[in-house]
């Protein structure tokens, strides 16, 4: 069972600060949903103000059509999952996970066993009597998903918790997350400023920047339709030409920079004489020695060319000025180009959009 | 070392020999003997004083940690850091005064005509003036406001030390104030609690001055005897035995304690 959570124009001051700027949106019962964004940008104050510690100073938040103001931690349907755990260092195991269950007063044998089964729901067997110091950082991270799952939350919150551990298991843990997700299909609500995360393993995103949601949609939306240049750069990398809108015809048009004129898409609300920049993926442009047949160009000479294993990173100056990046699949007949030669740094017409900058706070 | 060592050597020496006119000392009946430590288990009214002295001593000491665990809570956990020092300050002020004079406050604040009791009947709680200071009242609140900051330190100390997530998780787990503090913050906090118990519980039983002062004629505190045998009495072989068996007694009283509460002394150190 899963409960969906709306936040109804929410908005959080702390002081003359405002960490959330009316943030408006509703997380579907059963629904993976994550809060990407740079630290500061007032994704933990979404989650405490979820998870009650914090009531929103505006707006509301209500929990399977509840409204939650007034209610306290230990009343809500949610159970946080904290970037540092917070396991009880003092218990072995399987207290950690049926603490909750010992708080609803459920007997000693009944925990044991309920704490046995969570253990094998995350493949943690005979762990039970282990203390929390004995474990590894995954491991760790699996109990702490077990004793939130041991109270059958509604709603499941996690603060970043895959931050503290290695590159290998972090990647693990991510599709393990996604698994326990979809079997237990408690909505989960995730907060991160991985990118990679964000997208991996949820159904929609939503990009925060200053208290301010940028953009909520699915991982493949947020990437290839960004609704601005906040959201743009935040996921994935981009060359980025500043400039004018000079042509504006159903969606496509032409902008002006100081590295030359070239066609694009027109992001949201992006009309002609706009000043605005133009976004253009390093996958979606193409390194030729001549012009090539797409609608843009430039003259650019690779200054590094860096290789990553499936991909390789060829970073540019502009004859003109500017630095660029190109990425090109790895191909095992491929020649890499050598440092200092001249080459075109082309794109199509639909490669690049125009982008206005970040959605500000109201006031 | 030797300093602080051999005074001790000399009082335990003293404590195996009899007490003797200065013309039999070094003579035929100057030979070690345990009478001296007998002699508070024959006298019963020294041991009655002795009991009490132990049984007042915990109280107090359980009084010390009942006041002194909220406020180390508040300090270490909801206050802001800012105020904190503020407060930890007005703690201190008071410390600053010496002993004998803090004693004599609480003596004319809880004296039959003191303010204690002018306010009181003052604001009508009562009607007449009560007598604060019969029994061991007056001992015991003097040795709890004594004692209090060696209480309030460890604890305090402890506390702060803990991860304020975890107090959030258990909440978070659904677990009510009192549990959350039964099964993670006093847990965690165990260490100071106990060091705290001890050095109050030994300082108690060992205080001189505020039992001589607010002390009632009824209730005697056993240094106030061991003083006896070394002034009044000139006895310095008895009192030495004396003060050794409350050192030992205390200790032992500690230990049984640590022993019930499963409390091991490496926590104490800490």
């Amino acid at each position: 069972m899963s409960e969906d959570v709306q936040l109804d124009k929410v908005c959080m001051d702390f002081g003359s600060f405002r960490a959330v700027d009316n943030v408006d949106v509703t997380i579907q019962a059963g629904e993976f949903f994550s809060f990407l964004g740079p630290s500061g940008c007032g994704k933990t104050t979404i989650l405490r103000m979820v998870s009650g510690f914090i009531d929103p100073t505006e707006g509301a938040v209500r929990i399977g059509g509840r409204d939650m103001r007034g209610t306290r931690p230990n009343q809500r349907p949610t159970a946080l999952i904290f970037q540092n755990l917070a396991l009880f260092p003092l218990m072995p195991v399987w207290e950690n996970i049926a603490f909750g269950l010992e708080v609803r007063g459920v007997d000693r044998a009944t925990r044991r066993q309920r704490a046995e089964e969570l253990l094998r729901l995350v493949a943690l067997h005979n762990a039970a009597d282990k203390t929390v110091g004995q474990l590894s950082g995954g491991q760790k991270q699996r109990v702490a998903i077990a004793r939130a799952l041991a109270v059958e939350p509604k709603v499941m919150l996690l603060d970043e918790p895959l931050s503290a551990l290695d590159l290998k298991l972090r990647q693990h843990m991510r599709s393990e997350l996604r698994t326990i997700q979809k079997r237990t299909n408690v909505t989960f609500i995730y907060i991160t400023h991985d990118q990679g995360e964000a997208l991996a393993m949820s159904d929609r995103v939503g990009i925060m920047s200053h208290g301010v949601l940028q953009q909520v949609g699915t991982p493949q939306k947020i990437y290839n339709h960004p609704a601005n240049g906040f959201v743009a750069s935040f996921v994935g990398e981009n060359n980025v030409f500043p400039g004018r809108v000079i042509a504006s015809d159903r969606g496509a048009g032409r902008i002006e920079t100081a590295f030359g004129t070239f066609h694009a898409r027109l992001g949201p609300a992006i009309s002609q004489g706009m000043m605005a920049k133009l976004y253009v993926r390093p996958e979606h442009t193409i390194l030729g020695a001549d012009p090539g047949g797409e609608a843009n160009a430039l003259p650019v000479e690779v200054s590094e060319v860096a290789f990553e294993g499936n991909f390789v990173n060829v970073h540019a100056r502009g004859e003109v000025g500017g630095a660029y990046m190109a990425q090109v699949r790895n191909e095992p007949s491929m020649a890499l180009p050598d440092v200092g030669r001249r080459l075109h740094l082309s794109f199509g017409r639909d490669a690049g959009v125009v982008l206005a900058d970040e959605a500000a706070p109201r006031h | 070392m030797i300093l602080v060592t051999l005074p001790y050597f000399l009082m335990f020496e003293f404590s195996l020999h009899p007490y003797l006119t200065v013309d039999k000392i070094g003579g035929p009946e100057d030979a070690y003997t345990l009478k001296n430590y007998v002699t508070l288990f024959n006298n019963t009214i020294h041991f009655g004083v002795f009991l009490r002295t132990i049984l007042a001593s915990a109280f107090v000491t359980l009084l010390c940690l009942v006041l002194c665990y909220p406020m180390a809570f508040f300090l270490a956990k909801i206050v802001a850091p800012k105020n904190a020092a503020t407060l930890f300050l007005l703690l201190l002020i008071p410390f600053w005064v010496n002993e004998i004079l803090r004693s004599f406050a609480w003596f004319i604040i809880l004296s039959y005509q003191g303010p204690l009791n002018a306010a009181l009947v003052g604001i009508g709680l009562i009607e007449r003036p009560i007598r604060w200071l019969t029994g061991p009242n007056g001992v015991i609140v003097g040795l709890v406001y004594t004692y209090l900051l060696f209480m309030l330190l460890p604890i305090y100390n402890s506390i702060q030390s803990l991860d304020s997530n975890q107090i959030e998780a258990a909440e978070d787990l659904g677990s009510p104030l009192w549990r959350t503090h039964w099964r993670v913050v006093m847990p965690h906090a165990k260490p100071g609690i106990a060091s705290g118990c001890v050095m109050v519980f030994m300082l108690s039983a060992g205080s001189i001055i505020v039992p001589s002062l607010l002390g009632s004629p009824g209730t005697r505190w056993f240094t106030e005897i061991i003083q006896q045998w070394f002034f009044e009495g000139q006895d310095w072989n008895q009192g030495s035995a004396y003060a050794f068996l409350l050192l030992i007694m205390c200790t032992g009283f500690v230990m049984l304690m640590m022993r019930l509460l499963r409390v091991r002394l490496a926590d104490i150190a800490k």
